[in-house]
């Protein structure tokens, strides 16, 4: 049994923008279970984070309770951490945020983290655009406790036990696309061409960012009669559209026949080419994108790719006028100015 | 590409670079474990049964196996200076197998007492005949070894001093050979092949090896001949005792083994400042680097770029050599000496060692044995069998296709004796050679659990311990290297990447999770479109540029993919196989043994047929 990754690697793995190669991007060795695709959705952070060029040390990962919520170990050892209370994530994520809203958020959660337990809080942080990526690896069975139904597990799906899931499920896609997401992706764990791209156009998303990942419990929910196994999603996936992302100052190179392509440029500078697989289909119309969705159910098919953007709407820092230096560099009599002024405040309101 | 056929037997094979590397193809990782594990009987007898000197060669071996070496191709993370690994010490290792090794006679191949009729004649007592003749006397064959020599073992005894290679474990390595009923006719020069095939032999194997050292043919030769020598006949003399001592200067011609050989024995012999003097530059000599590096700490002076011009001599007497400084120019690979113009060097001399190559001889071989010899005065030889134009006679060793050295005499000697075989039983030496022995079992013991110990660790290579110069510069018989004890040669048997433990694939068990592709820390697994090989190697999650590296491509996979990994840098760590969800991916031991004329006892040969 390995508890450690060996330290050789490639001797001519590739190096980025800030001359490091993945293996600066590498967390511990997983302890999940093997093929679990969680650990896929951890490399394909690797590989998003490694081609973005993000330094690690400048990253924040936080996770609740889970499965998904152990996964930020597997991942960017070098950057900081905090795995917290059930469901619980969004307040920590927002907290770190308000201190420091100059590092990059990535937040890990499962469907039991923030479809039962995390429902309140996942809600609050997509309609305050918390600056983000909030990653749902979802498999639609809570594995941490034996492959119970969950609330993303799709009705009518059988669990191992062979029994049928007699309830409706929740698509936090659609949640997030009603209560006011900026950015709103599905994808699937085995999937990385998919998958990375769309990270990238997350993490350069200015807002809330959700990406909800298809990720097969091996262990519990990958057997015949479950919809979220390995061979039913890729039975069933049905790609929306193809995200290119461009890098800023960097030239388009991938080609697409005219007019189907949708140019989307990011705050950072970079943009998205949107090739739609669907030609009636744009995923800067909301009302579009609900329909796509609910057609694509209707069908039994699972829509994946990039469902909403906006990157029009202003973000939670900004909306609360924070300011431009991160609360954590202010000195202790900027931020507690003391008993006078609150004196002369408390005076105002009188 | 089309499915990588597993089953040949050359795919894995040539996976364990080591073992594919070695003439002999011993197997190197088994008995690297074995020693790991303190079954040093056991890992000698692999190493016996494979290139029946495996004392002599952990001394002396000229180590092919050792550049090809996975962990030469690898750089750890936790490197400070982001070099390249060194290989594992497999040479020095194989000797703690012989120095810590306990009874092996019953591990011995038994003799027939009963013969089996034929008789063979070998001519010339060295590694390769004696691999002949381990080989088919327990067939029942009966065995005439002929040598001009007091004592069997040919050049590893008459060039290799014995500080480098103890008589002891030379003579215990030979007669364990001689001792299986080889007729020892020596002291007695075989002047006459037509006089030996005039007698009732059935077959007539050659391995005189390449006995003729170059001279040096320059103005002064002959006015300083009593004190120019030849360095392999000088060398033989001393091993011999018929030359006690060297002059007090002594310059020592050529770079490569022999001359290291030639200078660190003159400074044992009474040489004080004996120097080394090649035509090349340091790095371009012959020699390996090792015995560069003991010859360096004897406190031997190199001088490099040196073209001999004269021997120099004062009243009849050798008093030094001229020499002229050149440079190595380099066009189309090819290098020419240039003359850098300065005076000639002169360099004193007592005595002179010319060490600058050595050749095959055959006086003794009559035009009317019908043995056709090439351009260069080599033999004509089929590569495979050995056999000579004149089909009783075989050739092998040094004798065969010029000079090479113990290791490849030994392995000529293994094929020597299967073509013999087959020739005597009236066979077919080409179709009828026996395919090698291979075995590819699990290595699994439990979830995540290998029977090997699959963890990579990140030592670097351990340095033998020497005897210190004031010692060993005093006795020639002094071995200089002290050899690895037992708990350094277990941290250096654990720096062995066990690659003969295969990464077996079974496409129509995998589901395609990507686990393997994300936990393989050197990036070697990808599941890509198929393409042809140029494409492909283009494709892969990391460079695959070392297109002597083989691809291992899977089936279509249901996705349309295949799988494709890079043998190149593969660790062998398993890992891929822990996180396999579906054992689509196993640690498989491969094993591969050279089939010998007759059927060797050995751990992965079977036991011998009386136990």
């Amino acid at each position: 049994m390995s508890y450690q990754k060996p330290t050789f690697r490639h001797p001519q793995l590739p190096r980025n923008g800030l001359d490091l190669t993945r293996s600066s991007y590498e967390g511990l060795i997983s302890t999940l279970c093997a093929g679990c695709g969680h650990d896929s959705i951890s490399a394909a952070v690797i590989q998003a984070c490694w081609e973005l060029d993000i330094e690690p040390h400048r990253v924040a990962k936080v996770s609740g309770i889970g499965c998904s919520s152990k996964s930020p170990t597997y991942f960017l050892n070098k950057s900081h951490g905090f795995n917290s209370v059930h469901g619980r994530m969004p307040s920590v994520a927002t907290g770190a945020n308000v201190a420091n809203h100059e590092l990059t958020y990535i937040g890990v959660s499962g469907d039991g983290d923030s479809a039962s337990i995390g429902m309140g809080q996942f809600a609050h942080v997509v309609r305050r655009n918390l600056n983000m990526l909030y990653l749902v690896e979802n498999n639609g069975c809570y594995g941490l406790t034996k492959g119970q139904d969950s609330a993303t597990a799709d009705e009518g799906s059988k669990s191992k036990s062979g029994l049928e899931n007699p309830f409706e499920n929740i698509d936090l896609v659609g949640v997030a696309l009603e209560i006011g997401a900026t950015f709103v992706a599905r994808s699937f764990s085995g999937d990385k061409d998919q998958l990375v791209p769309l990270m990238k156009a997350a993490l350069s998303h200015r807002g809330f960012a959700l990406i909800d990942v298809i990720s097969p419990c091996v262990t519990f929910n990958n057997h015949h009669g479950s919809t979220k196994s390995y061979d039913y999603t890729r039975d069933h996936i049905h790609t929306g559209n193809i995200v290119d992302f461009v890098p800023a100052r960097s030239e388009i190179t991938a080609h697409y026949d005219a007019g189907d392509t949708t140019l989307v440029d990011l705050h950072d500078g970079s943009s998205l080419n949107l090739a739609k697989a669907q030609p009636d289909y744009d995923p800067g119309d909301k009302g579009a994108a609900v329909n796509a969705l609910l057609k694509s159910r209707e069908k039994g098919e699972i829509l994946t790719g990039l469902i909403y953007i906006d990157t029009t709407e202003p973000d939670f820092h900004e909306v609360m006028s924070l300011g431009a230096a991160p609360l954590n560099s202010l000195s202790q009599e900027t931020l507690c100015p003391g008993n006078e002024q609150l004196q002369k405040l408390n005076a105002g309101f009188r | 590409m089309l499915p990588t056929d597993i089953k040949d037997p050359e795919y894995f094979h040539k996976v364990v670079d080591c073992q594919y590397a070695c003439p002999a193809h011993t197997p190197v990782p088994e008995y690297i474990r074995l020693i790991a594990r303190r079954q040093y009987t056991e890992a000698y007898v692999i190493n016996w049964e494979s290139n029946v000197f495996p004392g002599v060669l952990g001394r002396t071996c000229d180590r092919p196996c050792e550049p090809a070496c996975r962990r030469g191709r690898l750089v750890s993370e936790t490197s400070a200076d982001g070099k390249p690994e060194e290989p594992v010490a497999i040479c020095r290792l194989k000797r703690v197998a012989a120095d810590n090794k306990g009874d092996i006679s019953n591990w011995l191949p038994q003799v027939p007492v009963e013969k089996n009729g034929k008789k063979i004649a070998l001519v010339g007592a060295g590694p390769a005949s004696l691999t002949v003749a381990r080989d088919l006397l327990p067939l029942g064959y009966i065995i005439d070894l002929y040598d001009e020599n007091p004592r069997g073992g040919g050049f590893m005894r008459s060039q290799i001093p014995s500080f480098r290679l103890p008589v002891e474990v030379l003579d215990e390595e030979v007669d364990r050979v001689l001792d299986l009923g080889v007729n020892q006719i020596f002291n007695q020069r075989v002047d006459s092949l037509e006089a030996l095939l005039a007698q009732d032999y059935d077959a007539i194997f050659v391995g005189t090896g390449a006995p003729r050292g170059r001279d040096l043919d320059l103005p002064g030769r002959e006015e300083a001949d009593a004190n120019v020598h030849i360095g392999i006949d000088w060398l033989k003399s001393v091993a011999f005792e018929h030359t006690e001592q060297v002059g007090k200067k002594v310059v020592v011609l050529g770079g490569g083994n022999t001359a290291m050989d030639c200078c660190r024995t003159a400074r044992r012999m009474g040489g004080e400042q004996v120097t080394i003097t090649v035509r090349s530059t340091f790095d371009a000599m012959k020699a390996s680097p090792w015995e560069k590096d003991d010859a360096l700490r004897e406190g031997i002076p190199f001088l490099p770029n040196h073209t001999p011009l004269t021997y120099v001599c004062d009243n009849g007497r050798l008093v030094g050599m001229t020499f002229d400084r050149v440079e190595s120019v380099y066009e189309d690979g090819k290098r020419r000496l240039v003359s850098t113009g300065e005076e000639p060097v002169f360099v004193e001399a007592d005595d002179v060692l010319v060490a600058i190559g050595q050749e095959v001889s055959f006086p003794w071989i009559e035009q009317s044995t019908g043995i056709e010899f090439n351009e260069w005065g080599e033999p004509v030889v089929d590569a495979t069998t050995f056999q000579s134009t004149n089909p009783k006679v075989f050739f092998g060793g040094d004798a065969a296709f010029g000079p090479e050295n113990i290791i490849t005499a030994v392995a000529h000697g293994h094929q020597v004796a299967v073509s013999i075989d087959l020739c005597l039983n009236e066979k077919d030496m080409l179709a009828d050679r026996p395919a090698p022995g291979t075995h590819l079992f699990s290595t699994k013991m439990g979830i995540h659990e290998w029977s090997y110990d699959s963890p990579v660790t990140n030592d670097e290579r351990f340095a033998v311990p020497h005897l210190a110069n004031e010692v060993a510069l005093v006795d020639r018989r002094a071995e200089v290297e002290l050899g690895f004890d037992p708990q350094i040669a277990f941290a250096e048997a654990e720096r062995c990447l066990n690659c003969d433990v295969q990464t077996v694939f079974e496409e129509k068990k995998c589901i395609e999770c990507d686990a393997c592709v994300d936990i393989c820390p050197t990036n070697c697994i990808s599941f890509v479109g198929n393409a042809d090989e140029k494409t492909l190697r283009a494709t892969l999650s990391a460079p695959a540029d070392q297109t002597d590296q083989d691809l291992y491509v899977s089936g279509d996979l249901p996705t349309g993919r295949v799988m494709v990994k890079d043998e190149n840098v593969c660790l062998h760590c398993g890992l891929c196989a822990e996180r396999c969800p579906t054992a689509a991916w196993d640690m498989q031991q491969f094993s591969y043994t050279v089939t010998k004329a007759c059927r060797i006892p050995g751990p992965l040969t079977g036991k011998p047929a009386n136990v």
